[in-house]
């Protein structure tokens, strides 16, 4: 039988209220604010632009708030307030080669145009608890020392001189780069898209694929190539000027992987190379990122795919979180009919089975 | 780069109230083929854009939707100013046209140009906007079909001549086709794909 | 940001370019004082917006390839007339409508041949100058943590 019920208002505006009160906490203590969420836990606020795919520091920091630290909903929140706002047009392709470097390193040369520069890293720091931040004690002015102004080179033109190493990914000229955001996904899908997807894709999600190539589901041999993180202008063509201004600036971190590779029947024995790109400061999704580009681009290498990460469908599919966590927790939403023909389902099972047995014992009465 | 004043003049004064309006008279519109609706927002469009045919173009148009425009709008600053306002690229192709403004007295010799959508994606169709004459009188034509019981009788003057034979071609593609809206100054009908018309 | 453009530009586009791109990097605060030190203060016409929307960032695969999708940013926009019919545009990362109009008027202020020495003396210059600061005292915090490398005992005794 099906019955349709309604219900529920009160408890649900109820709940709502409790979770705001839930979310403020303990009224004696400052209620944080939109901007101590943006400078003290930035990068809590990067990731969420970055998955969100909408860069905007203060609306993430209050989604971040609202989420109560929930990073998966604070995503969420961003992304359907996007959805809310026209699209005035697309930027000019941001040149990471002229960014304002706030940090660079390289694992595959030591001494290189513009130099190892750390940065404000995590690395080499020693991960103990620092009992100072408990009682919040003066921060040191950060050192500075004259910035000699030499150029911060790509280290793939450094190894691009020698021809040992793959140009950087060129689709035929008259390729318009694709946008998940407007058109439905179809594999195989090109580079462009694919790259769109993991810049938005799960932290998470990338960080475990990229693990398991180098755990030898899908080996690529990668080195870090260069890590840069900084400020890039974006430009935007205005149709009402003619030509292109700078909108601002964004952080972004760009990862690039250099990856040994033997030769196949499709290219020879070079440096092949996955790229990562990210709003905001997370070298570990672009590293991530980047060996599931690379992973990915196994097909159009001429390699053998068989693992996890090599499967676009697979790594494409269930790299949005936001996907993922909407058809994960529909689950707990009201699923009373549906149970109640799977129970009536069983039952009858049951009941054949429960008949078929008796009549198998009647048979076999009857025979003896 | 558009140089000139009329493309920067006008627009919604209220965008979001506005078009929201435009928007819902729309929708019902195409609910209830052949009804007349009036548009009262003046979004001051340039000649020789109709009131009603501005108002729709900034309430449907944006970045995503490129607008094919007859001659005689492509000649005038109708496309600065729809670009200008709505963020909508021109294009001269029909068939990538997600709108296509027409003139009146424009020639219309095919739909065949045009986007009809395909089997999957049959929403990827081109709106035609066609400015006529009149929606309160002249040539009496019954419209039947979704959204219509029975019949509802309309009456158009200065539709284009083949435009009857041009509809009869398109209501086979269902569910592909094009749909028209027919505007008239401030008043306009829309006609979707699946109303039959007779003269 | 083209840093070297302390001169007078020589072709009218790029001082447009740097105009915009400056008024897109300075802060509200920065254009209220301007418009504070203006002594008058002209009528305008909103035109288009101010509004927000969307710009689709584009990367390069590979850093240098064909361009890709990244992810989109807020960006707000204005257009304004002044009562001489000269149009300013403005358009800048965020969503802060009143610093976009203000900076849509100081576009506007900048075509004038009469207010362009004030534009530039009240707005124009001091940000560019704050950006070149700003910039500087970064790259120098950067270059502090930058590794030295050297040589702690020799392998080829």
């Amino acid at each position: 039988m099906y019955v349709a019920v309604k219900g529920g208002e009160a408890a649900i505006t109820n709940a709502h209220r409790l979770l705001a009160d839930r979310r403020r906490g303990d009224r004696t203590l400052p209620s944080i604010t939109i901007e101590q969420v943006a400078e003290q836990l930035g990068l809590a606020v990067d990731r969420v632009m970055a998955e969100a795919s909408l860069h905007d520091r203060s609306l993430a920091a209050l989604a971040v708030r609202q989420s109560r630290g929930d990073l998966i909903e604070a995503i969420f929140l961003l992304r359907a307030y996007r959805t809310t706002l026209p699209r005035f047009g697309s930027s000019v392709p941001l040149d990471t080669a002229t960014m304002q470097v706030e940090r660079r390193v390289s694992a595959t040369y030591k001494d290189l145009p513009g130099g190892q520069l750390l940065g404000p890293t995590f690395d080499y720091t020693h991960r103990l608890l620092d009992p100072s931040l408990l009682a919040d004690e003066a921060v040191d002015e950060p050192a500075s020392r004259e910035a000699g102004g030499e150029e911060v080179m790509r280290v793939s033109d450094i190894l691009a001189h020698e021809g040992l190493i793959e140009p950087d990914g060129d689709l035929p000229q008259d390729h318009e780069a694709g946008d998940l955001t407007r058109e439905p996904m179809e594999f195989p899908m090109g580079r462009d898209l694919r790259l769109q997807a993991l810049a938005r894709g799960d932290e998470g999600f990338l960080l475990a694929l990229g693990y398991s190539t180098q755990r030898g589901y899908g080996r690529n041999h990668p080195f870090v190539g260069e890590i840069r993180i900084g400020e890039v202008e974006v430009e935007m063509d205005i149709p009402e000027l003619g030509f292109a201004v700078s909108l601002g600036r964004i952080r972004v971190t760009e990862c690039q992987m250099v990856n040994q590779f033997k030769g196949s029947s499709k290219a020879p024995p070079q440096f092949t190379r996955g790229y990562g790109l990210v709003f905001g400061q997370s070298e570990r999704k672009a590293m991530s990122m980047s060996l599931v580009d690379r992973a990915l681009r196994a097909e159009e290498l001429g390699e053998d795919i068989t693992a996890p990460a090599q499967d676009e469908e697979f790594v494409i599919s269930h790299s949005d979180n936001v996907q993922a966590t909407g058809f994960v927790e529909h689950l707990k939403l009201p699923h009373y009919v549906d149970f109640q023909a799977e129970l009536a389902m069983v039952r009858r099972m049951r009941a054949d089975i429960e008949a078929a047995r008796n009549g198998e014992t009647e048979m076999k009465d009857a025979a003896e | 780069m558009a140089t000139n004043t009329e493309a920067f003049s006008g627009g919604f004064s209220n965008p979001v109230f506005e078009s929201q309006s435009i928007f819902r008279m729309l929708m019902d519109g195409m609910a209830r083929p052949g009804t007349v609706r009036d548009v009262e927002h003046d979004a001051g469009q340039p000649e020789p854009l109709g009131q009603a045919a501005g108002a729709i173009a900034l309430t449907l148009c944006d970045h995503d939707t490129p607008v094919w425009l007859s001659a005689g709008y492509a000649k005038s600053s109708v496309a600065d100013w729809i670009g200008f306002h709505s963020g909508a690229p021109m294009t001269r192709e029909k068939a990538e046209a997600r709108f296509a403004f027409v003139e009146a007295g424009a020639a219309l010799s095919s739909f065949g140009l045009f986007s009809a959508g395909t089997q999957e994606y049959p929403d990827r169709s081109t709106t035609l906007v066609i400015e006529v004459a009149g929606l309160d009188e002249g040539q009496s034509f019954t419209l039947s079909g979704p959204g219509i019981l029975q019949t509802r009788s309309v009456e158009i003057s200065g539709l284009p001549e083949a435009f009857l034979r041009l509809w009869a071609d398109n209501r086979p593609l269902f569910p592909r086709g094009i749909d028209v809206i027919l505007t008239a100054g401030r008043r306009f009908i829309c006609l979707p794909r699946t109303t039959r018309i007779t003269a | 940001m083209d840093l070297a453009a302390h001169t007078v530009p020589d072709t009218e586009t790029s001082g447009r370019r740097r105009c915009a791109g400056l008024l897109a990097g300075s802060t509200l605060i920065e254009l209220h004082s301007a418009w504070d030190a203006l002594t008058d203060k002209p009528e305008t016409k909103p035109v288009r917006g101010p509004e927000t929307g969307l710009v689709m960032v584009r990367g390069r695969i590979g850093g240098g390839g064909s361009p890709f999708n990244l992810g989109e940013a807020t960006v707000t926009r204005a257009t304004i007339a002044l009562a001489s019919g000269t149009i300013g545009h403005a358009q800048a990362l965020g969503t802060d409508k009143k610093k976009v109009r203000l900076a849509a008027i100081f576009d506007a202020l900048w075509q004038e041949e009469t207010t362009r020495d004030a534009v530039e003396r009240t707005l124009l210059s001091p940000v560019e100058m704050r950006i070149a600061t700003q910039d500087k005292a970064r790259a120098e915090e950067t270059a502090a943590t930058r590794v030295d490398f050297f040589t702690m005992v020799r392998g080829d005794d």
